[in-house]
């Protein structure tokens, strides 16, 4: 696509506007090439010299935002892309039939577009839909339990140039901002439990703490042993204290709602029940630290969440609960797992590449824009709000005595009721997966793939952080299913997610990855398990965020509680040789290329 | 009692610039006395081609790149007790290995070789031809490093290797008393 003179002056002055619309701040690029994505389906260069001179930084500043983000792209995509859900679950669940169908009706390949500039098709990891799969976001619309037919008949309505919602809903135009998304997607709960996804009571957590001096709001938090409910599992009041005892001019509470770890969907489904209950949550952090700028950062793969959750922000300003003082913003991401870290997260927010900061400092003490920052996962918000409620001792006696109140669980994979759980801390994998119809499971993959991997001699252990911490992913694989090709799918995931930051993350994951593949194809030896180990503990030490850190994990963990399918496909060397090198297949296009056989090994001229 | 008898050591080059050989001599004076205790057999530094006795120390710089160092390692495997890999070439293919990047073309190896004889902005070949004589080895689809054709006991790492790493690890493998390297040894200068 080429730019001529008179077009790209024209197209400024609409970039200039989108600026303008974010007040020239470079803090708020991530949005300003968000809209300027949607609008021209392309970051031009053009289009970045036009931002970089409206908010005053250089083009390289400009792109090393737009190159990092995957929903943005350097590249012109069709009017409707189509992003496939390429989680290893969507795969089990019949994937490729349904690529197929939208590759042959649109007649473009994966990471294609249409020459008409109409369509752009290509994979994208886990968008948080996986108890309803194979799924797709096509433009902002998600469409779940796609088949092969429903995927032409999708293409089909698309190609007529009726626009996605349409295509996938018919009637979804007529539809209020609440009814599409649940329209779009099913919540699938299929336990409440007595905190979060019961009967709830509005506002009344809020009500309590206004009538709390910050101090003691904090004081409840820390009693009823709330721990951040993202996976790393900080002690939520002690969090807060740090940041309400940092001197600043300026405090932010920001709810993480990058809900990007493969399996997990828990804060899909609260953002979509409980919005109202996670606002809450944030304006009691606000009152308890002193902030009064929120930030809900939205995983960009959730866009079809943002109306709602506007709508639901403007009724509580209408309901006079929100802006009177503290106020929240959305903002949104772009695809980008990294994101969920709180340091790439405040980076974002920061309108910086999603790249994690080094620490200390700490974001309580030093986060977005340089001031106390609290990050909280969604859940954990709501549970704030929860306990202020009905008491910290409420909430403290449910639950282990290291882990207290209850638990969503994403269930998924190879189970009858894939859906979300709501149990107490403490509960056995085994109930969990009795809940969920899938007794029958061989192997479990707790917290996704930064998690644990575990086999039935495991399945007795219990779901808390004095055992298998998780932030909820239960990702379920039957007998059926092959455990390298499951590891080997989550080391790519994080091959692609690395940041690229650090050496042995962004270039220790690929060898990882080979060394699996190379198990996978039978061969490997016995040193490449002894390899496996080392290179994963050089990449935990040496990473400086959470992503390198537990990146290894899916080798580690199948290393560790299914050591016999590594020992199955290793091969021992004979006679000093090695059984895995084969001379045949390593000089065979030479033979081609010769047009000759070998002297040496070619057993005509040998023997 | 009978002196003991000299340690036999077999060195070999394969797909590597000779440089690490040329380390061996960095070694200097102390040659003299480990020369004492050990006698070369097949090596380019005595110009037996062919294993004459089983050896105690094999030497092998270069990774594998073509068939006959394949035939030539598993030799060295088949008829050395110890096996050790000299050098960077040797023990990750090192240079040569560069050609591995070609990986995304449709015939990596034809499209390496037609760089390098044919299509090459640099070059004057006035057959216009891949050289195909028929005592050319063919060439691996890509280069090896010696550890993933055979079991290699050590590994001496640099490039080329220092004559003190070289010494100290000869030294104390023929005293049998070989616990690793220094940690000031191993660098790449």
């Amino acid at each position: 696509m080429i730019e001529t003179a008179g077009v790209g002056a024209a197209q400024d002055l609409e970039i200039a506007e989108i600026c303008a619309r974010f007040g020239n701040d470079r803090h708020r690029m991530l949005d300003i090439l968000l809209d300027v994505q949607e609008a021209r389906r392309w970051i031009s260069p053009a289009s970045m010299d036009a931002i970089a001179a409206a908010v005053g930084l250089t083009r390289i500043a400009v792109e090393g935002v737009a190159s990092f983000y995957s929903f943005l792209s350097l590249a012109p995509k069709g009017r409707v892309t189509i992003r496939l859900c390429d989680d290893i679950v969507d795969r089990f669940a019949g994937l490729d039939a349904v690529v197929a169908a939208f590759a042959e009706e649109l007649g473009i390949a994966p990471g294609e577009t249409s020459a008409d500039g109409a369509f752009s098709l290509e994979y994208t990891p886990c968008i948080g839909m996986c108890d309803q799969v194979p799924a797709a976001m096509i433009n902002e619309v998600v469409a779940v339990r796609l088949t092969k037919a429903r995927a032409r008949e999708i293409a089909q309505r698309l190609k007529a140039g009726i626009a996605p919602g349409e295509a996938v809903l018919p009637g979804f135009a007529e539809l209020g901002v609440q009814e599409r998304v649940r329209a779009q997607v099913e919540n699938n709960i299929r336990q409440a439990g007595e905190v979060l996804l019961g009967p709830v009571m509005q506002d009344r957590g809020l009500q309590a703490a206004m009538a709390m001096e910050p101090g003691a709001i904090i004081d409840a938090v820390e009693a009823s042993g709330l721990r951040g409910c993202g996976g790393a599992g900080f002690t939520t009041g002690r969090k807060w204290r740090f940041a309400a005892g940092t001197q600043a001019d300026r405090r932010i509470v920001i709810c993480n709602a990058d809900e990007g770890e493969p399996g997990t969907f828990k804060d899909r489904v609260m953002l979509t029940e409980r919005a109202d209950l996670v606002f809450e949550g944030m304006t009691i952090a606000a009152r308890a630290v002193g902030a009064l700028e929120g930030i809900v950062y939205l995983r960009g793969e959730y866009r079809y969440l943002l109306d709602h959750l506007h709508a639901v922000l403007e009724e509580r300003r209408a309901r006079g609960v929100l802006g009177q003082g503290f106020d929240i913003r959305i903002q949104l991401g772009a695809g980008a797992y990294v994101c969920g870290e709180e340091g790439a997260l405040i980076s974002s927010c920061e309108g910086l590449p999603g790249e994690p900061k080094t620490r200390p400092p700490f974001p309580v003490t030093r986060g977005y824009l340089g001031f106390p920052t609290v990050v909280n996962n969604v859940e954990t918000f709501a549970h704030v709000a929860r306990l202020l409620d009905q008491g910290p001792g409420w909430f403290h006696a449910m639950g282990t005595e290291r882990s207290h109140g209850t638990k969503l669980f994403s269930v998924s994979g190879d189970c009858e009721r894939p859906g979300v759980y709501e149990l107490p801390y403490g509960q056995k994998v085994r109930d969990l997966l009795a809940l969920a119809g899938a007794e029958h499971a061989a192997a479990v993959q707790v917290g996704g793939p930064s998690g644990t991997m575990i086999g039935r001699d495991s399945f007795d252990r219990c779901l808390s952080f004095d055992d298998l911490a998780t932030g909820g992913a239960i990702i379920v694989f039957s007998s059926q299913r092959n455990i390298l090709e499951i590891v080997d799918y989550y080391m790519s995931f994080f091959v692609h997610e690395s940041c690229g930051y650090c050496t042995p993350c962004r270039v220790g994951n690929v060898f990882l990855k080979k060394a699996i593949e190379k198990f996978r194809k039978g061969q490997a030896s016995d040193e490449d398990i002894t390899y496996l180990k080392e290179l994963s503990g050089t990449i935990i030490e040496t990473s400086r965020c959470g992503l390198g850190m537990t990146s290894p994990n899916p080798v580690l963990s199948s290393l560790e509680n299914f050591p016999l399918v590594y020992a199955a496909l290793t091969r021992p060397s004979k006679d000093g040789v090695k059984a895995t090198f084969d001379i045949q297949s390593a000089i065979d296009g030479a033979r081609g290329i010769a047009k000759r056989r070998s002297y040496i090994f070619d057993k005509d001229f040998s023997k | 009692m009978t002196d003991p008898r000299k340690a036999r050591v077999a060195t070999v080059s394969l797909a590597g610039c000779f440089g690490c050989h040329m380390a061996i001599l960095d070694m200097d004076e102390r040659l003299i006395g480990l020369m004492e205790k050990v006698e070369f057999d097949r090596s380019p530094l005595t110009d037996i081609k062919t294993f004459t006795r089983r050896c105690d120390i094999g030497i092998i710089e270069g990774g594998c790149c073509n068939e006959e160092n394949v035939h030539t390692l598993i030799e060295f495997r088949k008829n050395c007790d110890v096996l050790i890999a000299l050098g960077q070439c040797a023990i990750m293919g090192g240079l040569p290995a560069m050609r591995n990047a070609i990986m995304h073309a449709a015939e990596p190896l034809r499209e390496c070789l037609e760089e390098a004889y044919i299509s090459g902005p640099y070059l004057r070949n006035m057959t216009r031809l891949i050289p195909n004589d028929p005592v050319l080895p063919l060439v691996l689809d890509r280069v090896y490093p010696c550890s993933e054709v055979v079991d290699i006991d050590y590994q001496i790492p640099g490039c080329a290797p220092s004559g003190d790493i070289i010494y100290s690890t000869l030294a104390t493998l023929l005293d049998g008393r070989f616990t690793g390297f220094d940690r000031e040894d191993i660098r790449f200068d």
